[in-house]
């Protein structure tokens, strides 16, 4: 047969799918950025225990409100402890926390979402309204209760936040999975008899993963801006963890004369939501889900 | 000389793919289309028909664009034009009617309000005018009481109906140029064949210049004076329809003629080798050359050119269509088919209802159904070890819902199914043993989505070898490989995915898919008409081969009634969800007795201008079959009289074992014949 020379594209590894689809993110100028902003605070979150120049806890009066020097590159805040060391570390905490967070929303959200949408009738309907019933409370007054009632630690964060961002990814999910359950591959699936089980796991997850991945990462940037939020109000972290949403809460009242302690963790968490949802639009273009549809001429 | 109204010149159209080479998926075509006729343009999926034909209204799709050479309307150039310029030539002089009306129309908006819409934008004629007009045009496309239809939405009318507002809206321009893309694809056969007639009266009555682009020779052959055959993006056939159809002299069109299935004959036509070569591939030489039977080393090499050949008003792009010129007809080889059936009953259905009605609260409670007048009624068949019954009849005939109660998909309301004569079979999976699921293998219409297309070949057939033999490893991999070849694909197709597949190669993965679990009965349904022409023949083919190696029994759904000639041993006919005729195919297709068989059969289209179809009844669309008597009724053009309305007809046994369900009496039917 000639044509076999035409089709080499042959069966690649998870490895080569990786890079081919990390390549093809890299090839947009905003998905360079993204990519890069992105992988910058990762790094960041990694090494900044090491790198940190001064102590994230050490107090002292005398240094207070300092202006940015070069021994304080971002400046000092109202209690004399460096804002750059803060920053830096502030970023390891939100990254893992949401992080984690969102990894528990993908899978409990992205399962009941696939299950549901598979079973369909009565079972769908009641998880759905119970699904529905928790979207119309306000998230941040449920997690406050939460918060006040098992206290602020990350065990309790993070499936907290986990519970309350996989909402939506049932939705998608269910949304997803009944595209593809009309499919005919389904019905052939179903006629031999396979499980429900295994009808979700072969036929339907390969389906469907990339578009819960990209509302995952969507949500994970939304899970970002709600933990700093949280700790805004007061309700995230505890003191003295350096963590921006606290850092901003602190610090905001001193704005007109120390501006240096808001700016730093506000630039930190407005470039790492910017870098995630670059990331998140050119991840989905790159694996073929446009989220911005063109009509069809 | 005849006035030209459109001038092709050195079209050339394409993309540029990622590694930045030019694409072309159209070559250098000329053409012209000249005032009042009508041309047909043939090709299969892919060979940049639609392009084509886009191309002559100054559209070119989206991520294509114009390489060199222009579209000249009128004198001036389409494809340069300016788009407030086109849109004065657009529907006013040059119309479209798309594939999918039902699509096409806005279905928020009432028909009339549509058409008075396309009105506005290419006439001048005042409101009162405009009323007149539109009752005009409606009643010019034969659609019944135009005051009515007029103030309906879109869902309200049937498939043919819609087909007909559209061409309605394109006449509203009086256009000079009508672009028809697969007008009536979607469409019954019945309606299809309505349809073909009306634009033929069309064409006539107004003088408008056709372009009727399809896949199908049939269509073409009732419409077009003219036919354009395209391969790859080439002309490879230019010429009137009737030596075309008749003596073809290009060895693609000659191979795809003789691929057809036709009425007449029964038994599998012969197939042609491969598929066309996908857009950038080829890669110097003839694009028709390894599939071809008359090519030599000069094909290889060198690409011929079009060749105007004076004598015969034909264009050719062939080097040795000399060979052809001299064949008098397209002589069809039949591989026929033997009746390899049993006496042995394999499986039977008997007084099988199906329901699709909603069931109230009690009923779901008593988890019964309960319908008096339910889609599919009254099914008795017993079908025999190894032979093919097809199921035929229209869309909402029941056809594909029998068997999904075979496959266990859709519960029955009443009747049973039996198996190998003692046997039964629910309706329901979850009730069925996997002994049961196995002996019973589904093949889809379109292998598009009846494949997942994030598994590999390998992945797709492992699915039922594991599943009910419990394969592994070695033997696993044996197995498939051993399925790949019977299917007549190699082994290194284990590692693709479907969509690196054309149509033919993914229906063979789907054939492989269900022989892979060792049926005893395997439901086709359409298993043919998502595929080109060229391709099914071949797919039928290896589906016969394999039923001869493996005494496999065939359930074959089917609209295409030439198909369903080619391939089975018995027809049963079905019209609301009820049978009207069982039969041996060759009884059935000789001595078409119920009247709807006549109408089916009448209503086929042939490649072949000399055979116009005939058409015996109203294209009505009936949205439930009747509560009481015969289910063809509403259409039946031979009622006898209140009988028909208020009894079940009887059935009536004709002596080669011909059943058939009417209330006139077998001689009489056998005797009234066109």
């Amino acid at each position: 047969m000639k044509l076999d020379n035409i089709y080499k594209e042959e069966k690649k590894s998870t490895y080569a799918k990786l890079s081919e689809i990390i390549i093809t993110m890299a090839s947009k100028p905003s998905g360079l950025i993204g990519l890069t902003i992105l992988v910058f605070h990762i790094i960041l979150a990694f090494i900044s225990p090491y790198i940190a120049p001064h102590d994230f806890k050490a107090i002292d009066p005398t240094l207070m409100l300092q202006a940015p020097s070069a021994e304080y590159w971002f400046g000092t805040d109202d209690l004399g402890r460096d804002v750059f060391t803060r920053t830096i570390l502030g970023g390891r905490t939100a990254l893992t926390i949401t992080f984690f967070g969102s990894l528990i929303a993908l899978l409990w959200g992205g399962l009941l979402g696939i299950f549901c949408g598979l079973v369909g009738g009565k079972i769908d309907d009641v998880v759905m309204r119970i699904v529905d019933a928790f979207l119309s409370i306000p998230w941040i007054l449920a997690m406050l209760l939460i918060v006040s009632l098992l206290g602020t630690s990350t065990e309790v964060l993070i499936p907290a936040l986990g519970f309350f961002y996989g909402k939506g990814i049932v939705r998608v999910a269910r949304a997803a999975t009944h595209d593809v359950i009309a499919k005919d591959f389904i019905v052939s699936a179903r006629a031999r008899g396979h499980s429900n089980f295994a009808i979700i796991w072969n036929e339907i997850i390969p389906n469907v993963r990339d578009a819960i991945l990209v509302e995952g990462a969507m949500r994970w940037s939304w899970m970002l801006l709600g933990f700093s939020s949280l700790s805004f109000l007061g309700f995230g972290v505890s003191p003295p963890t350096p963590d921006w949403g606290l850092m901003i809460s602190n610090a905001r009242g001193l704005m007109s004369f120390a501006y240096w302690a808001v700016i730093a963790p506000i630039v930190g968490l407005s470039s790492l939501i910017i870098g995630i949802n670059l990331t998140a639009d050119a991840f989905a273009k790159a694996l073929g889900i446009d989220r911005s549809t063109k009509a069809p001429v | 000389m005849t006035e030209m109204i459109q001038k092709v010149k050195n079209l050339s159209i394409g993309f540029r793919s990622k590694k930045g080479e030019e694409i072309l998926i159209l070559k250098n075509i000329t053409t012209n289309i000249k005032k009042g006729e009508t041309v047909g343009i043939v090709g299969e999926s892919g060979s940049g028909k639609s392009t084509l034909a886009l191309a002559m209204m100054g559209y070119v799709k989206h991520g294509l664009y114009t390489i060199g050479g222009e579209c000249q309307f009128n004198s001036s150039n389409l494809l340069k034009m300016k788009s407030k310029d086109l849109e004065k030539i657009r529907g006013r002089k040059i119309a479209m009617i798309p594939q999918n009306a039902g699509q096409a129309l806005t279905p928020n908006l009432k028909i009339g309000y549509q058409i008075d819409e396309a009105l506005q934008l290419h006439s001048d004629l005042e409101e009162k005018e405009r009323e007149k007009k539109i009752s005009e045009l409606l009643n010019k496309v034969r659609l019944p009481s135009p005051e009515t239809i007029a103030l309906r939405y879109p869902h309200e009318l049937s498939g043919g109906q819609q087909q007909r507002v559209a061409v309605a809206m394109a006449l509203a321009g009086t256009p000079d140029l009508l672009l028809l893309d697969e007008p009536t694809t979607g469409l019954d056969v019945t309606t299809q064949a309505h349809v073909l007639e009306l634009l033929n009266f069309i064409a006539k009555d107004t003088g408008t210049s056709m372009v009727y682009v399809s896949h199908d020779l049939g269509a073409i052959a009732q419409v077009s004076d003219r036919i354009i055959v395209m391969y790859s993006g080439e002309i490879v056939l230019e010429g009137p329809s009737r030596d075309i159809l008749k003596k073809p002299i290009h060895p693609y069109t000659h191979g795809l003629l003789k691929s057809i299935p036709k009425l007449s004959l029964a038994g599998l036509p012969e197939s042609m080798p491969g598929s066309q070569p996908q857009p950038g591939t080829i890669q110097g030489g003839c694009s028709f050359f390894d599939r071809c039977n008359f090519s030599d080393e000069n094909c290889k090499s060198n690409s011929p050119k079009l060749e105007f050949l004076k004598d015969l008003n034909t264009s050719v792009r062939c080097f040795n269509y000399e060979k052809l010129v001299n064949e008098n007809q397209v002589s069809q080889t039949i591989n026929k088919i033997k009746n390899k059936s049993q006496d042995k009953e394999i499986l039977n259905l008997s007084e099988v209802s199906i329901s699709y009605a909603k069931q109230k609260l009690l009923d779901q409670v008593f988890n019964r159904i309960s319908d008096d007048n339910p889609t599919v009624k009254d099914i008795n068949i017993n079908i025999k070890k190894g032979e093919t019954i097809a199921l035929v009849g229209e869309s909402g005939s029941g056809k594909s819902t029998i068997l999904k109660s075979i496959a266990g998909l859709l519960r029955t309301k009443d009747g049973l199914i039996r198996f190998d004569e003692n046997r039964n079979l629910s309706s329901d999976l979850r009730e069925r043993d996997p002994n049961d699921l196995r002996i019973i293998q589904l093949i889809f219409q379109n292998p598009d989505e009846s494949l997942n297309p994030n598994h590999t070949v390998e992945e797709i057939i492992a699915q039922p070898l594991k599943l009910y033999f419990g394969l592994k490893g070695e033997e696993l991999k044996k197995n498939i490989i051993d399925l790949l070849q019977k299917v007549r694909l190699g082994e290194f197709y284990t590692s693709r995915y479907p969509r690196q597949l054309s149509g033919g190669e993914k229906q063979r993965v789907a054939v492989a898919r269900a022989f892979a679990a060792k049926p005893d009965i395997i439901l086709c349904d359409e298993v043919t008409s998502a595929l080109d022409v060229s391709v099914q023949a071949a797919v039928l083919n290896l589906l016969q081969q394999l039923k001869e190696d493996f005494g496999t029994t065939y359930i074959f759904v089917s609209h295409d009634l030439a198909v369903v000639r080619a391939i089975s041993d018995r027809v049963a006919v079905l019209y609301q969800g009820r049978l009207c005729e069982v039969g041996p195919s060759n009884d059935v297709y000789k001595f078409p007795s119920h009247p709807y068989t006549e109408v089916l059969l009448g209503a086929v289209l042939e490649p072949d201008p000399d055979i116009k179809p005939k058409l015996v009844a109203e294209d009505i669309v009936e949205e439930r079959p009747p509560e009481k008597g015969c289910s063809f009724q509403g259409r039946c053009s031979r009622i006898v009289g209140d009988i028909c309305k208020k009894e079940i007809p009887p059935w009536q046994l004709t002596e080669s074992g011909n059943a058939i369900r009417c209330h006139i009496p077998i001689k009489e039917l056998q005797k009234e014949q066109f």
